[in-house]
């Protein structure tokens, strides 16, 4: 077979889905009503599923064009969870207030997930570009959906704006970086010689792409669309943002960083900072910590709530970046994928109050455990699982993500480079607490002003809803059910050990990976 | 026969929430009878402490893998100090429960909470594995904000708020610690008995033993960061304050002692002193605000401080009688501390709908509520450590301990008794001995009259006063198994009493 036909064979699963998404397209001609918006969700949901089992059908690791489509164990992963996360979006989509155009929402739901599952499948600047306006431009369509709402198309335009802004920078950052070094491809990039690291323009262009990512995982100081994109923009097309698009966005950022520019980290040691991207992911996590978690202590709205808690996790999740290696990655992958489980449950949850009480303010959550107990219990799931109080998976994830990025760069003499992000991100997560306890305060303590309305019946958002806390309760209490096929996925990612082997020979101390005592 | 505690207690959590909501009043019954398995599964593992010479202190370990990537393990086991405050949590569970059982608001979510932390408790008492203790420890934090706003009474909302944010923030100290005794391991484990025989660099124990005392102290009422204990004690529904000044406030002191004090010996060294003098102002200071209080449930909040005041000096004095004096404390004060809460929250208040000591006073309650008067009377006698009482035993063992390792506190330290009975007295008397008008109620505080006091409080109430009593004339059952878990050669904590330096 000659390798255009084997491309095929391997991209088989975003093949199926931009199939799907055009028969989507095509059968959304008739006229829309319920049953034939089930149709066209019963549709997807069959073209994604028979993406997913092409996924794991082809078991084969392949690298294609010098690392342009990449499929491994790692890729695999992340793409399955990005499919799921995006079906789930989909049937969020069937019983929200999209009516209109329904067909046209669920083909651009696919089309940015071909986008995200590119995205987590190349090792390419220019791919890596590429699947990002992929993701984007239907992202931009979805969350100015709905034509009536100047929320909305406020949000959209805010959305598309700064998007626009922060492609130019990732762009020109990515141009520099090849400008300086002469590739694009990941992996020689890693073989470049350190000292071209030094060379300003290229720290220039390092820290134009970082600028660039930390858009689209809204890290501060890049982080002002998310409050209103998430509050404005239809509820599906948020929980699509928040969870899918994140888990590729991270996945990409760890690569370009760790692998890519693995030698260009510096060192965000305390009192021993070196020129490169640790220091600066460093200081984007420490403000997106502390800007989003002192600005979710006065919102009054569930889904800006949840905006500003986004941004305090982006900073989390940065963190475990910076351990750059296995443990930090591991840890990573792991946050960021129960992280879009909860969030997506979240805003589930947001999506059917919404339905039934015409709004997402705190208020409409009052009384909730009268009114639809089994949805007050997921709400409290999810939002103790982002509060990390045991035993949900937030709290593990949070605490092994914590673990590997002090554990990065500590000295058997007790020093520990990253003691003063560790104190940070502690402090105000206990901060953050408090506003998760005024959400819960709303649903299970303060009683509802309005007459209780009749009980509605079972819809499939509240099963799937149901079955997000199901799931965040089962990893928190065996969290081996992710972590242990995310560490046999890292574990075949090649680019530590080359990295690590490198270390020891330089450096005396085994546990050290960044120089800490120069 | 120790995890059995924790499973009877997690099968009457998931029996009551499977419970359809017309059985609602089912739901006291499988507490109830969770409670009662929970304690006597407790009281075979009690019966069941091998005690002879050689024997390795801690027992019935139980081992299993449970994150095994990053070694983690369900690690449970129990030495006396553990078994002791088991025994407590047991009883706390089943008299909190007799105590509220007039909760007819949602009373299965009620039991299910308050059966949610009788279960951290149970599993932070018995933890061998520092990630599973934080675990079961954090487990506690969330259903006492429930508890306390939805059936709390004075400004629960803002003692609800106050106490959960005081905990998580003790939490966030415990976790810093946490995650640096994993990273310097010299291998990836939470195990407690592998770490123990670690020397962790002292640069790191400097800062980490005063980072997981103060944590773990939050809990433990230490001065200043008491401030959480009373506001909440007070916003608290009977059970809740039941809980948390018998057992949740132990949680600090036990992790105090089992975390910090036994991985950190020469942080400790070097912060002994601080900590005995914050323990001695928190004890001075918890019953000079006693004294001045006019709403009887904030002074048996005082002196809740003021008692785990003791208890914490008792810890630092590092010799056998102080330390094995402070864990008596913790029981001691869990009881005595159970017992005024539930007279002052259920038997008083639940029927005059007043807390106030004056108004009280003016109610003749000796005649109208003979029993709680009795009641109050034992457990105000207990308070002040008077012979015969658990308190006796613990307070007396302390102030030798403190006589030997910290003589001019002592001064302090026996001011603070002189305090204690000084505001423990006033409270009782003008509760229900006031000098002036007798018995005769006068016609403002005329009242209806009150409910008798009802089968379920009395057994409660009988319940703890055995215990104290009991504990009173009998102290070696207790102390035998304390004294076991220190000077045994090969406890854990036998570094304490042999000077921590070494």
């Amino acid at each position: 077979m000659n390798s255009t036909l084997l491309l095929l064979k391997f991209l088989a699963p975003e093949s199926i889905l931009a199939d799907t998404a055009l028969l989507v397209l095509i059968a959304g001609l008739v006229k829309s009503t319920a049953s034939s918006r089930n149709v066209l969700l019963s549709l997807t949901l069959l073209g994604g599923l028979t993406a997913g089992a092409c996924l794991l059908y082809f078991p084969d690791n392949v690298n294609f064009f010098h690392g342009m489509v990449v499929l491994d164990p790692l890729t695999r992963l992340v793409k399955l969870a990005i499919l799921i996360l995006s079906l789930v979006t989909a049937v969020f989509a069937a019983g929200s207030s999209v009516r209109e155009h329904f067909a046209e929402y669920l083909a651009l739901i696919l089309f940015s997930t071909i986008g995200m599952m590119l995205l987590a499948g190349t090792e390419d600047l220019l791919m890596i570009f590429i699947a990002l306006e992929m993701t984007s431009i239907p992202l931009y369509i979805l969350t100015g959906y709905l034509k009536k709402s100047s929320a909305s198309a406020e949000a959209a335009l805010k959305y598309f704006l700064v998007g626009g802004v922060s492609a130019a920078f990732l762009l020109f950052g990515l141009s520099l970086i090849y400008g300086v070094t002469g590739c694009t491809a990941l992996q020689d990039l890693a073989k470049v010689p350190p000292a071209t690291f030094r060379d300003p323009l290229f720290l220039a262009g390092v820290v134009m792409a970082m600028a660039g990512f930390g858009f689209k995982v809204a890290a501060v100081p890049f982080h002002l669309w998310a409050p209103d994109v998430y509050e404005g923009a239809p509820t599906p097309s948020a929980a699509l943002i928040a969870s899918g698009s994140k888990v590729a966005g991270f996945l990409i950022l760890a690569k370009l960083l760790t692998y890519g520019l693995a030698k260009a980290g510096g060192s965000a040691v305390w009192g021993a900072m070196q020129p490169g991207w640790l220091p600066v992911l460093g200081l984007i996590a420490a403000a997106s910590i502390i800007v989003g978690n002192l600005a979710a202590l006065s919102q009054s709205n569930v889904k800006r709530i949840l905006a500003y808690s986004a941004i305090a996790q982006s900073g989390y999740m940065l963190l475990g970046l910076m351990a750059a290696d296995k443990t930090g990655l591991s840890s990573v992958l792991f946050y960021v994928i129960v992280y879009a489980l909860t969030t997506l449950g979240a805003f589930g949850v947001c999506a059917i109050v919404e339905q039934r009480r015409g709004g997402s303010q705190l208020h409409h959550f009052e009384g909730l455990h009268q009114s639809a107990p089994g949805l007050a219990l997921c709400m409290g799931v999810f939002m103790i699982s982002l509060a990390g109080i045991p035993p949900l998976a937030g709290f593990f994830g949070k605490f092994y993500l914590f673990a590997g990025a002090l554990g990065s760069v500590a000295t058997k003499d007790g020093h520990m480079g990253l003691l003063w992000l560790l104190i940070i991100a502690i402090a105000f997560n206990a901060v953050s607490l408090y506003y998760y306890l005024i959400v819960l305060k709303h649903v299970f303590v303060i009683p509802s002003s309005a007459e209780p309305a009749p009980r509605s019946p079972r819809s499939a958002t509240g099963t799937l809803v149901g079955l997000l806390a199901i799931a965040i309760f089962a990893l928190g209490i065996y969290p081996g059910l992710l972590l242990d096929p995310i560490h046999n996925a890292v574990k075949t990612a090649t680019w530590f050990a080359a990295k690590a082997a490198a270390i020891a020979t330089s450096a005396a101390q085994p546990k050290t990976l960044q120089g800490t005592t120069k | 026969m120790l995890t059995a505690t924790l499973l009877s207690t997690f099968l009457g959590i998931a029996l009551i929430c499977l419970l359809p909501s017309r059985f609602g009043g089912a739901a006291k019954w499988i507490a109830l009878l969770s409670a009662l398995t929970g304690f006597g599964f407790a009281v075979a593992a009690f019966q069941g402490y091998d005690m002879r010479p050689g024997v390795y202190p801690i027992q019935s370990i139980i081992n299993l893998p449970w994150v095994e990537k990053i070694g983690i393990g369900f690690i449970t086991g129990a030495d006396g100090i553990s078994l002791i405050l088991l025994l407590l949590t047991g009883i706390i569970a089943i008299t909190g429960i007799l105590f509220s059982w007039n909760v007819t608001h949602q009373p299965r979510a009620f039991f299910a909470l308050f059966l949610t932390i009788i279960f951290g408790v149970y599993g932070v008492f018995q933890s061998l594995d520092l990630f599973l203790l934080f675990v079961f420890y954090e487990i506690v934090i969330i259903p006492k904000y429930f508890l306390i706003s939805i059936w709390g009474s004075t400004n629960r909302e803002y003692g609800a708020m106050k106490l959960t944010i005081y905990s998580v923030a003790g939490s966030a100290l415990i976790l810093l610690g946490l995650l640096g005794i994993y990273v310097l391991a010299p291998e990836a484990t939470f195990n407690l008995l592998s770490l123990a025989k670690y020397k962790f660099p002292v640069a790191f124990q400097l800062w980490a033993f005063p980072v997981m005392f103060l944590g773990f102290g939050i809990l433990g009422g230490l001065w200043p960061f008491h401030t959480w204990a009373p506001t909440g004690h007070v916003a608290a529904p009977t059970a809740v304050s039941m809980l948390l000044a018998g057992v949740v406030m132990k949680l600090g002191s036990y992790g105090a002692l089992r975390v910090a004090m036994t991985l950190f010996p020469l942080g400790l060294d070097y912060w002994r002193m601080p900590v005995a003098i914050l323990a001695t102002v928190g004890l001075l200071y918890g019953a000079l605000v006693a004294l001045a209080q006019r709403d009887l449930k904030f002074v048996v909040g005082y002196s809740s401080i003021n008692h785990m005041g003791f208890v914490m000096l008792g810890l630092v004095t590092l010799n056998t009688l102080g330390l094995s004096g402070a864990v008596l404390q913790m029981f001691s004060h869990g009881i005595i501390g159970g017992l005024l809460f539930a007279v002052v929250g259920r038997m008083l208040y639940d029927r005059t709908h007043t807390r106030d000591i004056s108004q009280l006073g003016g109610m003749g309650l000796t005649k109208a509520l003979p029993f709680a008067a009795l009641t109050f009377t034992v457990a105000s006698a207990a308070s002040m450590g008077l012979p015969g009482f658990s308190g006796f035993i613990a307070e007396i063992s302390i102030l030798l301990g403190t006589w030997k390792a910290f003589p001019v506190l002592l001064i302090f330290t026996m001011l603070g008794v002189v305090i204690t009975v000084a505001f423990t007295l006033r409270a009782l008397q003008r509760t229900f001995f006031p000098a002036h008008n007798a018995d005769a109620p006068t016609a403002e505080t005329a009242h209806e009259p009150f409910d008798p006091i009802t089968l379920p409080e009395r057994l409660g109430a009988l319940i703890l006063m055995t215990a104290t009593v009991g504990v009173g004339l009998f102290p070696k059952i207790l102390l035998d198994p304390i004294l076991r878990s220190f000077e045994s050669p090969q406890s854990l904590m036998h570094h304490l009493i042999q000077g921590v330096a070494k």
